[in-house]
C-alpha cells in the first residue's frame, strides 16, 4: 500500500529530515511511526500527502509513484488518504455535519450520497447526535474524534495521522487508537506518528522509529520481532 | 451502528480509482450543478452579510463604469447631430448686385439639371430683405437705406448621393464657376471640426474606458483577495482533502461576478439619474439652437450590455487575485510539525 525506498528529504540545501528511508506497509495493516522531536515523522507524513516531494528516491501509494505525479493529479491522490491532526482542522463557521461532509463535496457526491456517508461516518466514531452543532461547543476529545470522521468519511484506504491524541488523556487516546484499530481490520491501511509511547507499547503493533531522518527500527515487514517492541 | 464507513475498502489502485467514478454520468452532472448553484448562492449570501462593504464596492465599480458609458452615449448623440447636418446640408449661392432675375432664374434651372443637384430654391432680393428685416430687429435702420443691398439667392440642396463633405466640395466648386455667381457658402467648416472633434473625443472616451475597466478589475481582485484571506482555513482544508483548483477558485469568481453584477447595476441605476436630471437643460439648450439634439440613454440591449460586461470585469479581477494568491496556499502549513 505504501512503499519507500531510499527516500531522502533535504528542506534547506544543508537541512536534512529524512536519510534514505527504506520501508513498506501492507494494506489493512497498522504502525505506529515514533521518534524525538523533529525526527522527521511529519515529513514523512507530508511526503505521502504529497505536500512536499522527496529530494532523492521514491514514494510509491497504492501503485502509484508520487514522484512525477503533475500538480494537477495531486487533488486525486489526496481524496484517497485520510488524514488526522493533532490541531484538528476543523472550521468553526459551520456545523460538524458540514465539516465532515467536506471531502465528499470536493469529489461531487450528491447531496443524498453525502447524508448517507457523513451520518455513517459520525456514528462510527459516536457522535451522531451532535450533527448539528458546531465544532466550538464540542471538548478537545469530541472535536478529535470530528477530524476522524472527516478523515473516513469517504473511505480512504490509507488513513495517515500525525499526533492523534497529543493533548487527550489517557483513557480518550485508548479510545480513539481502538477506533484507529478497528478501520485497519476493515482493510485500510493506518500510519500513526506518536510520541506516546506508553500507548504504543500497550497497542503491541508495528513501530517504525525515526531518527535525525534515519528510520533505524520497523523497517522492514512484519515479522514477529517487532511485534511489541 | 447503522452502516460501516469501512466495510467495503477501495481497491489498492489509488490512481485509477480516482478517475473512475461509481455513479452514472447523469447523477454525476447533476450534482455538479447543484454544486455550482449552492457556490453562487452562498457566495452571494456572503455578500449580503457584509452590506455596506459590498454597497461601497459596487457604488466604486457602479462610477468607474459609468462613467465612460455616459461619455460615450454623449459622443453617440454628437454623432447624431453631424449626420442630422450632413442630410440637410444646403449651399447658398449669392448673385452679382447687377444680376437680373432673369438670369438668377435660368442660372437656377441649369443647376437643377445637374445630377447632384436635388432641388433649387431662389429667393429674390425683395423677399431676402422682407426675411431678413423679420429676423433682425433692424427693421428702423433698414429704412435708412437708399437701396435694397442684399443680392438674388439659390438655395441649393445637394442630391441624397452628394450630401457627403467631398461632394458638398465639388458642387461648391461646379456653382463657383459659373457666370454671374458672386459668392458660394457653405458651412461646412464647424461640420468638420465637430467631426474631428468626436474623434478624438471617442479615442479619449475609449482610452480613458479601457483605463477605467483596468481599475474595476484592480478593486474586484483586491477585494477579493482579501476574501481570500479571509477564508484562509477552508481553503486549506480544502485542498488537504483533495478539493482541485477549479473547486477551491470557485465561490471566489463566483464573488468576483456578483460583485461586476451589482456595479453595472449601480452604474445603470447612475446613467439613468443623471441623464433624468440633464434631459430638462439640454432640451432647452438645444431648443435655443433650434437643433433636435436629445440625450440618448441606453436601451434595453446596452444596459444588459453593460451589466454583461461589469460581470465579466468583476470575474476577471477575482481571476487574477485567484491566480496570484490562491494557488499559493497549500495545505503543508497546517499540517505542523
Ligand atoms: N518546511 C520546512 N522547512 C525547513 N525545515 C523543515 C520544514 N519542515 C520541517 N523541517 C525540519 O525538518 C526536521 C523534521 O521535521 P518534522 O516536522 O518532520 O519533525 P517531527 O518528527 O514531526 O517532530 P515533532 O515530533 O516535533 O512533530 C526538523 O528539524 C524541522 O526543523
Ligand atoms: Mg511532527
Amino acid at each position: 500500500m505504501i512503499e519507500f525506498r531510499q527516500v531522502t528529504k533535504r528542506y534547506d540545501s544543508d537541512h536534512t529530515a529524512l536519510r534514505q528511508v527504506n520501508f513498506h506497509l501492507d494494506r489493512g495493516e497498522l504502525a505506529f511511526l515514533t521518534g524525538h522531536s523533529g525526527a522527521g515523522k511529519s515529513t514523512l507524513l507530508k511526503l505521502l500527502m504529497v505536500m512536499e516531494r522527496p529530494t532523492a528516491g521514491e514514494v510509491v501509494v497504492g501503485g502509484q509513484a508520487l514522484n512525477r505525479l503533475p500538480r494537477r493529479q495531486v487533488p486525486y491522490i489526496r481524496r484517497h488518504i485520510g488524514v488526522v491532526f493533532q490541531n484538528h482542522q476543523l472550521l468553526f463557521d459551520r456545523t460538524v455535519f458540514d465539516n465532515v461532509a467536506m471531502p465528499l463535496e470536493v469529489m461531487g457526491a450528491s447531496p443524498r450520497d453525502v447524508g448517507r456517508r457523513v451520518r455513517a461516518a459520525l456514528d462510527k466514531v459516536g457522535l451522531l447526535s451532535k450533527e448539528k452543532m458546531n465544532p466550538l461547543q464540542l471538548s478537545g476529545g469530541e472535536q478529535q474524534r470530528v477530524g476522524i470522521a472527516r478523515a473516513v468519511v469517504n473511505k480512504p484506504p490509507l488513513l495517515l495521522a500525525d499526533e492523534p491524541t497529543g493533548n487527550l488523556d489517557p483513557k480518550l487516546s485508548a479510545d480513539i487508537m481502538n477506533l484507529f484499530a478497528q478501520f485497519s481490520q476493515v482493510g485500510v491501511t493506518v500510519l500513526i506518528a506518536s510520541h506516546d509511547l506508553a500507548l504504543i507499547n500497550e497497542m503491541d503493533r508495528r513501530t517504525l522509529t525515526l531518527d535525525h531522518g534515519n528510520l533505524i527500527a520497523g523497517g522492514t515487514p512484519l515479522q514477529g520481532g517487532f511485534r511489541g517492541r | 451502528m447503522a452502516v460501516d464507513p469501512l466495510s467495503k475498502p477501495r481497491k489498492p489502485d489509488i490512481a485509477r480509482g480516482a478517475k473512475a467514478s461509481r455513479s452514472p454520468w447523469r447523477e454525476q452532472a447533476e450534482s455538479y450543478f447543484i454544486h455550482h448553484r449552492k457556490v453562487a448562492r452562498d457566495s452571494a449570501s456572503r455578500m449580503w452579510r457584509t452590506p455596506v462593504a459590498s454597497l461601497m464596492t459596487w457604488t466604486v465599480m457602479g462610477v468607474a463604469l459609468a462613467l465612460p458609458v455616459a461619455l460615450l452615449l454623449l459622443l453617440t448623440s454628437l454623432q447624431g447631430v453631424s449626420a442630422g447636418w450632413e442630410s440637410g446640408a444646403r449651399v447658398t449661392a449669392y448673385m452679382k448686385l447687377d444680376a437680373s432675375l432673369e438670369q438668377t432664374r435660368k442660372l437656377a434651372e441649369e443647376i437643377g439639371a445637374d445630377g447632384r443637384v436635388d432641388g433649387v430654391e431662389l429667393i429674390d432680393r425683395d423677399r431676402a430683405l422682407t426675411e431678413f428685416r423679420a429676423s433682425s430687429g433692424l427693421d428702423d435702420a433698414l429704412d435708412y437705406l437708399d437701396e435694397n443691398p442684399l443680392p438674388h439667392t439659390l438655395l441649393i440642396t445637394p442630391e441624397e448621393s452628394a450630401r457627403t463633405a467631398d461632394g458638398v466640395a465639388s458642387l461648391l466648386m461646379f456653382v463657383e464657376s459659373m457666370e454671374g455667381i458672386e459668392r458660394v457658402q457653405v458651412d461646412l467648416g464647424w461640420l468638420q471640426r465637430l467631426n474631428a472633434m468626436t474623434d478624438l473625443l471617442a479615442r479619449a472616451v475609449w482610452a480613458l474606458a479601457i483605463l477605467l475597466a483596468a481599475a474595476v478589475v484592480l478593486v474586484i481582485g483586491n477585494t477579493v483577495r482579501l476574501s481570500i484571506e479571509s477564508r484562509r482555513d477552508e481553503i486549506l482544508v480544502a485542498k488537504l482533502v483533495g478539493g482541485t483548483d477549479g473547486f477551491v477558485r470557485r465561490p471566489f469568481l463566483y464573488t468576483g461576478a456578483w460583485f461586476g453584477l451589482g456595479g453595472g447595476v449601480v452604474a445603470w441605476i447612475l446613467l439613468q439619474l443623471s441623464l433624468w436630471w440633464l434631459s430638462g437643460p439640454i432640451e432647452r439648450l438645444a431648443g435655443l439652437y433650434s437643433s433636435d439634439f436629445s440625450l440618448s440613454g441606453l436601451s434595453f440591449d446596452g444596459a444588459f450590455a453593460l451589466i454583461i460586461v461589469a460581470m465579466l470585469l468583476g470575474w476577471l479581477g477575482a481571476w487574477i487575485a485567484v491566480k496570484r494568491h490562491l494557488d499559493d496556499i497549500e495545505p503543508g502549513e497546517i499540517a505542523g510539525g
